[in-house]
């Protein structure tokens, strides 16, 4: 009984304790807080991640791709039809795409995926990104006629900055582009008819301005054939791009595009030939998908699969059937994609085929995030293991300090046990007190953690989460119960370990030593 | 009253090992003729301090009895080693050489369980300096004894009959206005008050009292030993006390004189 009332007694009036308990207090919100953050990256980016990609990738090892879509389907579901709920087959295309902005022409490196429209949404929750409520529900390949969102839909109203260009996207902007290009275009015929009548000849032949026009031609499969194409009421097939490819954000948060719906690019791609030869269409941007993933949003534009098949050559003349490259397949919840993984590979040749799952496939992403909660939480925990010998190096100025009531409380009868069981119970109380506290403060800081950050970016001026880097507007958190206990149990055993040193000190005082000491 | 020798029935706080050799002769000579029972006694009682290789003897065989209800005086000059002999009646010390006895009993060499316990129980303990834990209330202090003996649960259970006992000693000291003050809050007097009600709160048989009243001026002094001459005649309390200074020890029914380390006759 004795125990509890001095190390209560101690508690309350050693501030120096308090000292311990502070640090390990912060050991522990600090690593509550950063494994909160990690989990909710981690989270966030796994959940889009797997999102962007089908759970199994069944891939064609050649660039140019298989025949035969719906046989290797029917294949694939002949070895795993159980566990599998739903596949689209896509072309995968490494390709080149210029923006024209302000009269200049801006390559991007992209890749092209040609995706059936029809059936891509039952494999991945791309959809869900899309800027247009109507694609969102099934997309088209259509250039809408406005309503696509001003408001990112995937943020807080409150925090997203709105993008108030995306009002006029769609067919009015088409319209309004097509009317300026047309006026330009008669300037600059009124122009040259000036040169010309004024005898120079500095003006550069049209013809050169614009590079694609004699690559198309040289291929002989431009636009649709024997008549003019109308840009103000007609559109190329239809392009998504990714929206990290035609925009970029400001530090403030607010987004700049460099095309909008309604916008035509070029796409130069290799034919599905052997020597392979380049070739370049038109297309015009139906919609932007935002999976918050720069990686994807920077490098993924998506067409019509049939389209592209026939824009590389990738049909049959013969069958009319397509080539792909890559079927997306989307298992059953609670199918294990390792196993079916595995089962698939063996089915098919591994010369000519690869299957994975989408952690294979973003493996070294997924490793290296884990390797640096890891390594985090290691430095963390020696953060708390340092605060451990702070209560170590107290605990045994208290025990010195204290001497001599512990030769008063032998002499009154306590035991070798009881006296080790105070100090082993005031490390206890101050393990308990800091890890709660501890918790408290680093849950609460997690509830709050966007405001906090708001704040501190208030104060300093500078951004602490800046969304032009992270494309999110909100720092997303998980607490984990499981990781908060182990990391709350970690604290306390800390604090006990460190106080077992100085209580077995006390406890071996020799009483008559411990009474006479000044 | 020859029954407190009897070992046939032993008390708790001793082993089941038999006393042996000079505790045997010491129940021997007991038994020819005392006036009283022999309460608490030592035979042969060596004990030095060691500094490397030398040994600085300080007791050089004592031979000590003290008899039921008897308040017997240690006297002798500073460092001659009166707390040493106290601490080793106590149990606080182990000897070099010699026994301690209480009731017939060998209790120096008895575990470290059991020596605890009877420090608990049997022994009250008064120092020079009080010895009060400065965390504790007045009242904490004095139930101290208690806090120590019993389990958690076990002190919640008696809690009322202990602090009544608390309160009892309290007023027996008259500190019973005192009981909510911390001690740096009290004086020399008042501290040394608290500590005699702590060391009587296990209702003990003897009272070891090292230099009660060293720290304090004559009338409080005189208080003090006021208080313990009313408990040795009234509860019949053995007490064993040691100081220096010849006039308290006068309060006392018997003096011996301890100086280079034996017990000088008186
Ligand atoms: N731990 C120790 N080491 C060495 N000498 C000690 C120790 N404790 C006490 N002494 C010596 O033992 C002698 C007796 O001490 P003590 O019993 O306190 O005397 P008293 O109580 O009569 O003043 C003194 O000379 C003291 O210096
Ligand atoms: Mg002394």
């Amino acid at each position: 009984m004795y125990k509890l009332l001095l190390c209560w007694r101690y508690l309350r009036t050693r501030y120096i304790a308090l000292v311990c308990i502070i640090s390990v207090t912060l050991g522990v919100a600090t690593m509550i807080v950063v494994n909160s953050v990690m989990a909710g990256f981690t989270h966030e980016m796994q959940d889009r991640l797997n999102g962007m990609l089908g759970d199994l990738i069944f891939r064609s090892r050649s660039l140019d791709g298989v025949l035969d879509a719906e046989a290797h389907m029917a294949q694939i579901r002949q070895v795993a039809g159980e566990a599998i709920a739903g596949m689209s087959p896509t072309v995968h295309v490494p390709a080149l795409m210029y923006l024209t902005v302000g009269g200049e022409l801006l390559p991007r490196q992209i890749t092209l995926v040609g995706i059936d429209e029809q059936t891509y949404a039952s494999v991945s929750s791309f959809g869900k990104y899309l800027q247009h409520p109507e694609n969102r529900r099934q997309l088209q390949f259509r250039l809408r006629d406005g309503g696509y969102d001003v408001v990112d839909h995937q943020a807080d109203a409150s925090v997203a900055k709105p993008r108030t260009v995306m009002k006029n996207a769609g067919w009015p902007w088409r319209r309004y582009k097509s009317m300026i290009d047309r006026q330009r275009a008669d300037e600059q015929r009124l122009l040259e008819s000036n040169a010309a009548a004024t005898g120079s000849a500095a003006a550069a032949p049209a013809a050169t301005q614009n590079p694609f026009q004699q690559m198309a031609a040289a291929h002989g499969e431009a636009e649709p054939e024997g008549r003019d194409f109308d840009p103000a009421s007609e559109q190329h097939a239809g392009i998504v791009l990714g929206i990290g490819i035609c925009g970029f954000r400001m530090p403030d948060g607010s987004d700049q595009f460099l095309g909008l719906p309604g916008d035509d690019v070029k796409v130069s791609y290799p034919l599905s030939v052997v020597p392979p030869e380049i070739t370049s269409h038109d297309y015009t941007i139906v919609d932007f998908y935002e999976s918050k993933m720069s990686e994807y949003d920077g490098s993924f534009a998506f067409v019509p699969l049939r389209t592209l098949q026939k824009n590389r050559g990738m049909i049959d003349p013969k069958t009319g059937l397509g080539k792909f490259t890559t079927i997306q397949i989307k298992l059953r919840p609670g199918a294990d994609a390792e196993a079916v993984r595995d089962r698939l590979q063996n089915a098919f040749p591994a010369q000519l085929y690869q299957v994975s799952t989408w952690r294979d496939e973003q493996g070294p992403l997924l490793a290296a995030v884990h390797m640096e909660t890891m390594v985090l939480n290691v430095l963390l925990f020696l953060i708390i293991a340092v605060a451990g010998f702070g209560i170590l190096a107290i605990f045994c100025m208290i025990v010195v300090e204290k001497t001599r009531d512990i030769g008063i409380l032998k002499s009154l009868g306590a035991s070798r046990s009881g006296v080790m069981g105070i100090f082993l119970g005031y490390g206890l109380c101050l393990g308990l007190v800091g890890a709660g506290v501890g918790t408290g403060l680093g849950l609460l800081f997690v509830a709050k953690i966007n405001e906090i950050a708001d704040l501190l970016a208030r104060l300093t001026g500078q951004p602490v989460f800046d969304p032009a880097v992270y494309y999110f507007y909100r720092i997303p958190t998980i607490v984990e119960p499981l990781t908060v206990t182990w990391v709350a149990a970690g604290a306390v055993a800390i604090a006990v370990l460190a106080s077992v040193l100085p209580a077995r000190r006390a406890a071996r005082l020799h009483p008559v030593r411990a009474l006479r000491y000044e | 009253m020859s029954n407190l020798l009897d070992t046939s029935v032993a008390p708790p706080w001793v082993s089941s090992r038999r006393s042996t050799g000079a505790a045997a002769a010491l129940d021997h000579a007991a038994a020819a003729g005392a006036r009283r029972a022999i309460h608490l006694a030592c035979r042969g009682l060596q004990k030095s301090y060691r500094k490397g290789p030398l040994g600085i003897p300080v007791l050089q065989g004592i031979d000590l009895d003290v008899r039921e209800g008897e308040f017997l005086a240690i006297v002798g000059p500073s460092g001659c080693g009166k707390s040493t002999l106290l601490h080793l009646l106590g149990t606080l010390d182990q000897p070099d050489a010699g026994v301690v006895t209480f009731e017939g009993h060998r209790i120096d060499d008895l575990p470290a369980a059991a020596r605890d316990l009877l420090r608990n129980r049997h022994f009250g303990m008064v120092f020079q300096f009080y010895h009060l834990l400065p965390e504790l209330t007045t009242l904490e202090n004095v139930l101290a004894p208690a806090l120590i003996a019993e389990s958690t649960i076990g002190y919640w259970l008696r809690r009322s009959a202990h602090r009544r006992r608390a309160w009892e000693l309290l007023e027996l000291v008259g500190l019973a206005h005192r009981a909510r003050h911390k001690p740096r809050e009290l004086s020399g007097g008042e501290m040394q008050r608290a500590a005699i009600a702590r060391a009587l709160l296990s209702r003990p048989k003897v009272l070891l009292a090292d230099e009660p009243t060293g720290n304090l001026d004559r009338s409080t002094g005189e208080q003090i030993m006021h208080i313990l001459g009313e408990l040795n005649r009234r509860e019949r309390l053995t007490i064993v006390m040691v100081t220096h200074d010849p006039w308290i020890a006068g309060q006392a029914d018997r003096t011996v004189h301890l100086a280079e380390g034996r017990i000088q006759q008186g």
